[in-house]
């Protein structure tokens, strides 16, 4: 185990931020701490670093009890949401900063300092930038020089807190691949705070859902995401259909194929590529109709509204790839049929 | 504010910016000591050396007729200056903060000035052109004006040393708020003077405010510049703070301390106007 | 936008009536001076010493209301201590306090009988008022607020970030403070000596009664351009008053500039 936590509590006055927190990451993994604002994923992170001190629990790192150990003693690396760059230092300074200010006897000299600073300037494909001050760069470098500076120690975890969040969409996206790849590469234990499940699903090989200082659940993104633990993660993570299963509606449920034999659970959650649409045979008993669709690139999600007013949710999104839709050739208004493929069941 | 952004919540700096507890209290108790021994023992020692003869004495040398006509002074001097440099201030921000033109940057430094001259000098320029043996000296002794050891050399010089007051509180608080509210009024229909008296002024009415309340604590404290110019003729062109200085000069302590009592208070409710009008200004900017 | 005429024009007829033209008057009149008058004025003994006096005073004094006044700023920033609001409201005394007051005030503090005076007098020997000393300490009193209220706001912003991303690369409390925190508060630090410095070179009001004004010992420049002026000696008063103002110029020029490198040098700029 890289990174072990065990029954990790931290309280800000009456509000409790984290709530016994137990988490294993093994060597090697890149894992997202992902949830909504407030939820805790942030004074996670922080505790792990030593920036914040739990109220209770343990912080192990590569089995080393690490609780009582300053952030400085931790050997970890940290990558500020808006970088934290030293403001009056050049970008070659900045990721000299932590060899230069360990202790005479283990700093290295300014020759290998300066070697190592460029191969990393190097992996990170900035050297040309290494005399310019952070004010002088793009959002997008300085969080590549942040995450060089972090790297320069050798530090056996890395910690990023909201790596991609001040960033413009489009480079957003190329970093979240660099980031991916770069992991592969040095193969560091890695975790990022984010709320951008998008984000966490295409980046991280684990991601670890919480909500109100909870784990909601932890495990691969497919996991996640196909059988999602609770109502909260499939609410969270992707698009879906919440159906609650009201009594009065069970008839119209078993038309369109969410109940088979008898209800599962008193909600149901389809995620929009689960339901099939298609031409009726019979309008007049078509149980919806198109109001609307938008193109999602390769996919188009189509508006559903229920003729059954009273029972939620009156509008159902469904998608299906492009060419599928165009073979229908449905118009506005149109009635058409629904046919749920597969849902989740919660209580 | 970003920069507490990282944090949950404010108000809980992070266990690696909590210094050891001596250094914290050692730093804390020198600012402590400092603010104590330079600003909270003057005042004090001016209170109890005005009472050291006890009350009667106190109030008696406060009702001198040399005291009084010091403060009637004072009170005329930052009668005519406040108005005249809040005027000033708010026509000096109007053309600067609305406006661009060429030399725009050099009015401004211009406007600064006076803060960096000596008030010293700022007495010494106004005996240059009025002295005896100044400039206009002989043409105003044969008319038989008094400018300097007069009242209105001692206007000149306050004029002079209060000058950027208002200037500079409104220049950067109008060019922060920006002109668009101003643009709308107007695009509305207003008139010039509609839009200052409606729109500018209810939003700049703190800081003018402010700025007014610095320039008048100056004018009435003013020592150096009025000194240079005033003659210290008594109950004539003594200023309070000039009667401070006539009176401890002549060994009279408790009326030096008894008017400086009057200065220092009322440079306490500068203070505590001045907080006050700071807290408005950030709810102002809240809401 | 209406106005722009009249309100620049008053301001420019404003400006002119009350400062410009009664500078240039100072100009002119020393310029009626000649070279050799100039110098034989400003090489007197007296006048020397008094320059000594005054500029030596403000820079001591700027110097150590710039250590006194960056701790002050440090504390009611980062530590929360019982009476904070208080004590931060009345850093702003010596603006507001009539410099007859202080002076009086300092005088009576600081004179062999005096409370201070006494103390430091039996303890250490030391005696302060009438003595150059004096000097100094006014000027602490009237420079510390510029110092406090430079740093303070600039500590306030000070994105505590950084000091956390030093520590987790490794830094101690001590290189984390000496290596990034001074160096993001150093220009403001440079600006706050650099204004109590300018007012300490001027100051009048505050000064005169702890100094004592032994001339070639504890008489400050303003004082003399007085006593000059006092003697209706105008071309003497002139030519010191014309030298101080441009030695001060100077003097705020060279700080502006080494503030330019200082942010430059550190990517400020």
């Amino acid at each position: 185990m890289s990174i072990q936590l065990s029954n990790i509590t931290k309280q800000f006055g009456a509000f409790k931020a984290l709530d016994n927190i137990h988490l294993d990451i093994p060597e090697g993994e890149l894992v997202a701490l992902l949830g909504p604002s407030g939820c805790g994923k942030t004074t996670l992170l922080r505790i792990i670093a030593g920036l914040e001190q739990a109220d209770q629990g343990q912080v192990f790192l590569k089995g080393d009890n690490v609780t009582e150990q300053p952030v400085k003693n931790r050997q970890i690396g940290f990558v500020f949401q808006h970088y934290a760059l030293f403001r009056h230092m050049t970008v070659f300074d900045n990721i000299a900063f932590g060899l230069r200010v360990k202790p005479r006897k283990q700093r290295p000299a300014e020759t290998v300092i300066k070697q190592k600073v460029h191969d990393l300037l190097q992996l990170v494909q900035l050297d040309w930038l290494h005399d310019r001050f952070p004010d002088q760069l793009s959002g997008g470098q300085r969080q590549r020089i942040a995450l060089a500076r972090a790297l320069a120690v050798e530090p056996s975890v890395l910690l990023l807190d909201e790596p991609f969040g001040a960033l413009d969409a489009s480079v957003r996206k190329d970093l979240r691949l660099w980031l991916r790849h770069l992991h592969h590469e040095l193969n560091v234990t890695s975790i990022f705070v984010t709320h951008d499940q998008e984000e966490a699903m295409e980046v991280a090989s684990q991601i670890v859902v919480l909500n109100h200082g909870k784990i909601e659940q932890k495990g691969t993104p497919s996991e996640i995401y196909d059988q999602p633990h609770s109502d909260f993660v499939s609410r969270f993570i992707g698009q879906t259909n919440v159906f609650k299963i009201e009594d009065h509606a069970h008839e119209w449920l078993k038309h369109t194929g969410i109940i088979i034999d008898e209800p599962q659970g008193i909600v149901a959650h389809v995620r929009p590529h689960n339901i099939s649409v298609e031409k009726p045979s019979d309008p007049a008993k078509a149980p919806v109709t198109l109001r609307d669709w938008q193109h999602l690139g390769s996919l188009i999600r189509l508006e559903l509204q229920r003729d059954d007013q009273t029972a939620s949710p009156t509008t159902i999104y469904a998608e299906m790839p492009n060419e599928q839709f165009k073979a229908l050739a449905l118009n506005k208004g149109d009635r058409v049929a629904m046919r749920i493929k597969h849902a989740h069941w919660f209580n | 504010m970003h920069v507490t952004s990282s944090k949950p919540l404010s108000g809980n700096p992070g266990v690696a910016l909590t210094d050891p507890a001596w250094v914290r209290w050692s730093l804390v108790g020198v600012s402590i000591a400092v603010i104590s021994l330079f600003l909270i023992l003057p005042l004090a020692t001016v209170l109890i050396e005005a009472l050291s003869k006890g009350w009667q004495a106190y109030a008696s040398s406060l009702t001198l007729p040399d005291t009084l006509a010091a403060m009637r002074l004072t009170l005329l001097t930052a009668a005519i200056t406040v108005p005249l440099t809040t005027v000033f201030g708010v026509s000096a921000a109007w053309a600067i903060a609305r406006f661009d033109f060429r030399g725009k940057s050099l009015l401004t430094t211009l406007i600064d000035l006076p803060f960096s001259v000596s008030p010293v000098i700022a007495g010494l320029i106004y005996v240059l052109i009025f002295g005896a043996k100044g400039w206009f000296g002989p043409w105003l002794s044969e008319h038989d004006i008094k400018v300097i050891f007069a009242v209105p050399g001692i206007v000149l010089a306050t004029l002079f040393v209060t000058f950027p007051f208002v200037a500079r509180e409104l220049i950067p608080l109008m060019q922060e708020i920006g002109h668009e509210e101003e643009e709308a009024a107007l695009s509305l229909g207003a008139s010039g003077w509609q839009t200052f008296f409606k729109v500018t002024l209810p939003n700049i009415k703190w800081g003018l405010l402010y700025g007014v309340l610095l320039c008048n604590a100056r004018a009435m404290g003013e020592f150096g510049a009025v000194s240079v110019v005033s003659g210290h003729i008594r109950g004539l062109t003594n200023t309070l703070p000039l009667h401070v200085e006539v009176s401890y000069n002549e060994y009279d302590f408790v009326g030096a301390f008894a008017s400086a009592s009057v200065l220092a208070s009322l440079a306490v409710l500068t203070l505590i106007f001045k907080t006050l009008l700071e807290w408005k200004q950030s709810q102002d900017r809240k809401a | 936008m209406p106005g722009f005429r009249p309100a620049l024009g008053f301001t420019l007829l404003y400006l002119a009536l009350i400062v410009l033209i009664p500078l240039s008057a100072m100009l002119l009149k020393s310029l009626q001076l000649t070279a050799d008058q100039f110098w034989n004025i400003l090489t007197s003994k007296r006048v020397l010493a008094s320059f000594e006096i005054s500029f030596g005073a403000a820079l001591l004094a700027a110097g150590i209301a710039a250590v006194l006044g960056f701790i002050i700023a440090w504390t009611l920033v980062r530590y929360p201590f019982p009476g904070k609001k208080l004590f931060d409201a009345l850093i702003d005394l010596p603006f507001a306090l009539p410099t007859a007051v202080a002076g009086i005030v300092l005088a009576t503090l600081y004179e062999p009988r005096g409370w201070i005076g006494q103390w430091l007098g039996e303890v250490f020997g030391l005696k302060v008022a009438y003595q150059p000393l004096g000097i100094v300490v006014a000027l602490i009193f009237i420079g510390l607020p510029f110092v406090v209220r430079t740093i303070e706001p600039v500590l306030q912003e000070f994105d505590s970030a950084m000091e956390e991303a030093a520590a987790s690369l490794g830094a101690n409390r001590w290189q984390a403070f000496s290596k990034v925190i001074v160096p993001n508060i150093l220009p403001a630090a440079i600006t706050g000596f650099a204004l109590a410095f300018a007012r300490g070179v001027g100051e009048y009001g505050s000064v005169i009664f702890i100094a004592g004004n032994m001339p070639y010992v504890s008489e400050v420049v303003p004082l003399l351009i007085i006593t000059k002026l006092e003697q209706y000696d105008y071309a003497g008063a002139t030519a010191i008053g014309m030298t101080m103002l441009v030695l001060s110029f100077v003097l705020l020029l060279i700080i502006n500039s080494l503030q330019w490198w200082v942010r430059r040098r550190s990517g400020q700029l």
